[in-house]
């Protein structure tokens, strides 16, 4: 189970109140963990990364274990206290615009 | 009874304001979708509980929103807006060749008769067009497609499609505009365009009459005389007696024919309506005096509307689809400005009252008239 927590327009957007959980099928990655967030919460789709290509937004950052893995390769196993649920994976909206 | 509802867009959320047929209390719901920028509400003609919004965010994108009651609840619709075929390229700020991107939907226009089908004008500036209520949606590629794409250059606010007219006798017809390409026709239901600009002139571009690149800000019709347009260009307030095949200026003597909002009386299809603007580099009202300057000879012949509207120092701008009228009797009159007010005229621009001063800075206003 990998525990998800949202910045707080997709949270409003997906009508959720704080972490979401979600089984991922094969190896947690980054991409695995998106499909999935997606797959759940479909009008999340296009709002994390870009229909089609599956590009990241520019403004979206991806955290865990306190590190920034935005730029890692998406298909890189998260750590093991993500996968394991002792931490969560975080979609970040950057601090940027007004 | 009748009433009114005003689907207001703001920078910061969306705000629904009712009132009876007096419209003289106003009750204001809001904001929803708080921080997100809304462009743009409307609801269907066919079916006045249908609401449409497009809600965005520069970190999210775009979100397309849809409400079956009035405005009460909403859902989240589709989002997918891909150019068809190879999108190619259109001219860039500095002359340069850049891949057509998109961005956001500035503008939604609801089908007269059918309540699943829509319009969306977006920026990269191109038309889709929903038939499922918006959730899936299709380019109407015709448009983006027309020889002279490649020369369309964005203005200030991007090369975006804000202005969508459906011929209330045609559907087949269909009039777009585009900063800062010009206004464009359609007579087959969008699969072929013709650029719609003779006679507009602009100063700043090389030719000055040429066929695209003028930037209209705004184009407007009354339905019972559906050929009739009236448009806020950049500079110059212009009116078309022939759907669009020429234009003539129909300034007169406003002390600025800068502007963005043009709007028509909902009964008397010569009276029209402007915001004047000092300049394209001041965006802000003449002399500090917040006027609509109405016409009822269809331009040139011009009064200031000033009873209600601050006349010092106010500073505030009037965006291109921030201004709408309704179809009660008299007909009534509706703005929003960037300062976050909005004014509300029910006797066609003679008086006005704010309904509300301090709202984020206003995109869109849209005036429903409820039976």
């Amino acid at each position: 189970m990998i525990r998800v927590v949202l910045p707080t327009h997709l949270r409003t957007l997906a009508r959720v109140d704080g972490e979401v959980t979600l089984d991922v099928d094969g190896q947690p990655t980054q991409r695995t963990v998106l499909d999935a967030l997606e797959a759940s919460y479909p009008t999340l789709r296009g709002t994390i990364r870009d229909h089609g290509t599956a590009k990241r937004r520019d403004f979206i950052r991806f955290f865990a274990c306190g590190q920034d893995i935005t730029l890692e390769p998406p298909d890189d196993p998260l750590p093991e206290d993500v996968t394991s649920g002792r931490e969560a994976f975080r979609v970040v909206a950057a601090m940027a615009g007004g | 009874m009748s009433g009114v509802r005003l689907l207001v867009g703001t920078r910061k959320g969306a705000f629904v304001m009712t009132s009876d047929g007096t419209r003289d209390d106003w009750s204001i719901e809001g904001p929803l979708f708080a921080g997100w920028e809304m462009y743009h509400l409307k609801g269907s003609p066919a079916d006045p509980n249908r609401l449409y919004a497009s809600q965005s965010t520069g970190w999210h994108g775009q979100v397309v929103q849809r409400s079956d009651d009035g405005g009460k609840t909403w859902e989240a619709v589709g989002n997918e807006f891909t150019y068809a075929g190879v999108p190619g390229t259109h001219q860039w700020y500095d002359g340069t060749q850049h891949p057509w991107e998109f961005a956001r939907i500035w503008h939604l226009e609801p089908s007269l008769t059918d309540p699943d089908t829509v319009y969306a004008g977006v920026e990269d500036a191109a038309l889709f067009r929903s038939e499922d209520g918006g959730n899936t949606w299709q380019e109407l590629s015709g448009l983006r497609d027309h020889p002279t794409g490649a020369q369309w250059q964005p203005g200030a606010g991007g090369l975006c499609l804000h202005t969508i007219l459906i011929h209330p006798d045609d559907p087949n017809r269909i009039f777009v505009a585009i900063s800062a390409a010009g206004a464009f026709r359609t007579d087959d239901g969008g699969e072929t365009w013709q650029p719609i600009n003779k006679g507009l002139r602009s100063r700043e571009l090389p030719d000055e009459e040429r066929e695209v690149g003028h930037c209209v800000h705004r184009i407007a019709m009354n339905p019972s005389r559906p050929d009739t347009l009236f448009m806020q260009k950049h500079w110059h307030v212009m009116r078309s007696d022939d759907a669009g095949d020429s234009w003539q200026k129909v300034s007169g003597n406003l002390p600025s024919d800068f502007g963005f909002p043009v709007a028509v009386h909902p009964h008397e299809p010569d009276t029209i309506y402007v915001v004047p603007i000092e300049s394209d580099s001041e965006h802000v009202p003449p002399e500090g005096k917040l006027r609509v300057y109405r016409s009822r000879s269809g331009g040139n012949e011009w009064e200031a509307l000033t009873n209600g509207l601050p006349q010092e120092h106010c500073y505030v701008n009037v965006l291109r689809d921030a201004m709408d009228v309704d179809d009660l009797d008299p007909g009534g009159i509706y703005f929003g400005t960037t300062g976050g007010q909005v004014y509300a005229s029910p006797d066609g621009g003679d008086t006005w009252t704010a309904i509300v001063h301090d709202l984020p800075s206003v995109l869109s206003v849209e005036a429903q008239t409820l039976q």
